[in-house]
């Protein structure tokens, strides 16, 4: 070979990227089904919707570009949606706090349980997120009538005078809907958390001990939750996430729309236009805005939990 | 002689130990004294028996108020007509009936299309959505989790995004690009988008991750193909993690009532058939609450069953910076 001028790199970047895609070819046929899969129903979803926010769309017409409109209107001339944001921001902010910090105490505490029982009570807090939709049961828990059971026992009782609408009472429904979302709260978050105890290395604990680690809530703060950090931010995801996307206990129990839009939540909107009046790109314009709160709400919190415990 | 310098010996330790003990005791009140003491506290001096006491009712208090909604679900559903509507109503049923199972088997049997079809409809949707997931995310999750390629970082990074956000948010654009595939009214509207569901892949990967590289090293030496080492070697490690991933697309699938992908009635699953009975009213409350606990028990026993694999799988599903 002969040296010219300039000493050239004997393969550019670009030339290498497109070797090692050749070495890898293997591999890339084995990702691509689920990536197919993937992008199909996930990735392609997302940019259609994004795509269909900036028009009016209604399936049988085709799509008319309408610019920002959707999102104007959403804001300044649909207050049923000002309504479901305050909704669910109000559930967000308890349920996913609350429900985060109660799986997490659970399993800390089933932690300390012979293995038996552990099975057990596990089973007892996760089966109510896997339950599909036990959560009618609440339906006869908060009947409005004295036959439900809340009201009867509280009339027995002496407490009320006559039995409570539960369900249709703007001063109770998103009290209900809260302690239904929580009771479904310990899923697979929970899970993790359970695992990950599991996993902490026992010598830590008696190391601590010798070292001056006086009480268990000490040995929470400074063994434990440093140890914890990767599922303590994949409990974070899930329970945000879940905290969002409240929707269904609300059909169940309170009903669609819900009296006076009280438990009306930005999924339970979307679906109102997506589903029932079929105004694609109103939906779209739904589905973007909770997809970038999701997002974003999800990025901070992982900022915020990276200096717990560290 | 020598034994009874032994016995004495072992009488002034016995002593020197009864007088330490005591001393100990007197140093830390409150620290376990008796064996179940010391079994509350895992036998750590840091912990005193009040406080492990204390919080174990704290947690079997929760535990009543979790359970009792099933409860109430489990008993209402063997109670007689007459009890479901007692007033005041009971907890506990008094009388216990299978009379609600025997009416949703009667209203079953003499439905349109056979209860067997639409059990047959959910059988299938769960089993060709389960196998399909599996595959399909094993085979993404093994040069994710094994090799590092153009792209696998970035890949990796937009499964954990996408955990992020709920399917509701691509519930409407996914109805048009199902009808754009022709795909609406048929099984696979329901099948193929639990393919690619984004849990699994990523708790199928960070499992794969702790399969150690030396068995997949030395395969690779032996001139294995990726797909052989993905099948001899790796799977065979991973059992719990498709076990989980079964799991999860179980209790995705299990629920799904296929409510705007399926019209034809001999199609629908199980659990649309189910809602249509409890949306009959109060006529049928007995019949609704078996409905109930027939939709609630499967699930649940899936989990218990298969629980120990489920946690394995968990203990590596963090997430990572």
């Amino acid at each position: 070979m002969t040296q010219t001028g300039k000493a050239k790199p004997s393969i550019t970047l670009w030339q290498y990227r497109m070797g090692e895609i050749r070495r890898y070819r293997q591999l890339y046929a084995m990702i691509a089904p689920y990536f197919l899969a993937f992008s199909a129903f996930t990735v392609i979803p997302v940019l259609v919707s994004i795509f269909y926010s900036f028009t009016q769309f209604n399936v049988l017409q085709p799509a008319k570009f309408v610019g920002m409109d959707n999102y104007i209107r959403l804001f300044l001339d649909d207050p049923v949606f000002l309504t479901a944001i305050r909704n669910t921001l109000i559930m967000a902010v308890i349920i996913g706090p609350v429900g985060y910090i109660m799986s997490f105490l659970m399993a800390w505490l089933l932690n300390e349980l012979p293995p038996k029982l552990r099975t057990l009570l596990t089973v007892i807090f996760y089966a109510p997120s896997i339950s599909g939709n036990a959560y009618v049961v609440f339906r006869q828990l908060f009947s409005g009538d004295a036959y439900g059971f809340v009201n009867a026992q509280l009339l027995s009782m002496g407490l009320i005078a006559k039995p409570i609408l539960w369900l249709a009472d703007q001063k109770y429904m998103m009290l209900i809907v809260i302690l239904v979302s929580l009771w479904m709260s310990l899923g697979v978050g929970f899970l993790s958390f359970i695992a990950g105890l599991q996993g902490v290395d026992r010598s830590q604990y008696e190391a601590a001990e010798v070292d001056g680690i006086k009480n268990r809530w000490q040995e929470l703060w400074y063994i434990t939750l440093p140890n914890m950090g990767p599922q303590l931010m994949f409990g974070a995801v899930m329970s945000v996430t879940n905290a969002l996307a409240v929707a269904d206990v609300t059909v169940a129990l309170t009903g669609f729309p819900s009296p006076s839009y009280a438990t009306h939540t930005i999924i339970n909107h979307l679906n109102d236009y997506g589903i029932i009046r079929m105004e694609m790109g109103y939906a779209s314009a739904i589905a973007v805005l909770l997809f970038i709160a999701m997002i974003s709400i999800n990025r901070f919190v992982q900022k915020a939990l990276r200096k717990v415990g560290t | 002689m020598a034994k009874a310098e032994k016995e004495k010996l072992t009488r002034n330790q016995r002593k020197i130990a009864r007088i330490r003990r005591k001393a100990e005791r007197a140093q830390r009140k409150g620290r376990p004294r008796t064996r179940f003491g010391k079994a509350l506290t895992k036998g750590r001096s840091n912990r005193t028996v009040r406080g492990s006491i204390a919080l174990l009712i704290n947690l079997f208090l929760f535990a009543l108020l979790m359970v009792f909604p099933v409860v109430f679900l489990v008993s209402n559903a063997f109670k007689p007509i007459n009890e479901l509507f007692i007033f005041p109503p009971k907890l506990f049923v008094i009388n216990p009936t299978l009379d609600n199972f025997t009416d949703l088997f009667d209203l079953l049997s003499n439905s349109l299309v056979p209860f067997t079809r639409y059990l047959f409809n959910t059988l299938l949707i769960v089993l060709l959505g389960s196998i399909g997931h599996i595959l399909l995310s094993s085979m993404a999750a093994f040069p994710l989790a094994k090799f590092r390629f153009p792209g696998a970082k970035t890949l990796s990074n937009i499964v954990t995004l996408s955990l992020m956000f709920t399917a509701a948010v691509t519930a409407v654009p996914n109805y048009i690009i199902m009808s754009r595939l022709g795909l609406v009214d048929t099984y696979w509207a329901i099948i193929l988008p639990a393919f690619s569901m984004s849990l699994g892949l990523f708790l199928m990967k960070n499992f794969m991750e702790q399969v150690p590289d030396a068995l997949v090293d030395a395969a690779q030496i032996d001139g294995a193909t990726y797909f052989t080492m993905l099948w001899r070697i790796v799977m065979p490690a991973v059992k719990p993690a498709w076990i989980t991933l079964f799991i999860v697309s179980f209790q995705t699938l299990w629920g799904n009532t296929a409510g705007n992908f399926i019209y034809t009635e001999s199609m629908k699953p199980l659990p649309a058939m189910l809602s249509q009975i409890a949306g009959s009213g109060v006529a049928r409350a007995g019949v609704v609450a078996a409905t109930s606990l027939i939709m609630f028990i499967v699930p649940v026993v899936v989990f218990t069953v298969s629980q120990s694999n489920v946690l394995e799988t968990m203990s590596t599903s963090g997430i990572k910076e």
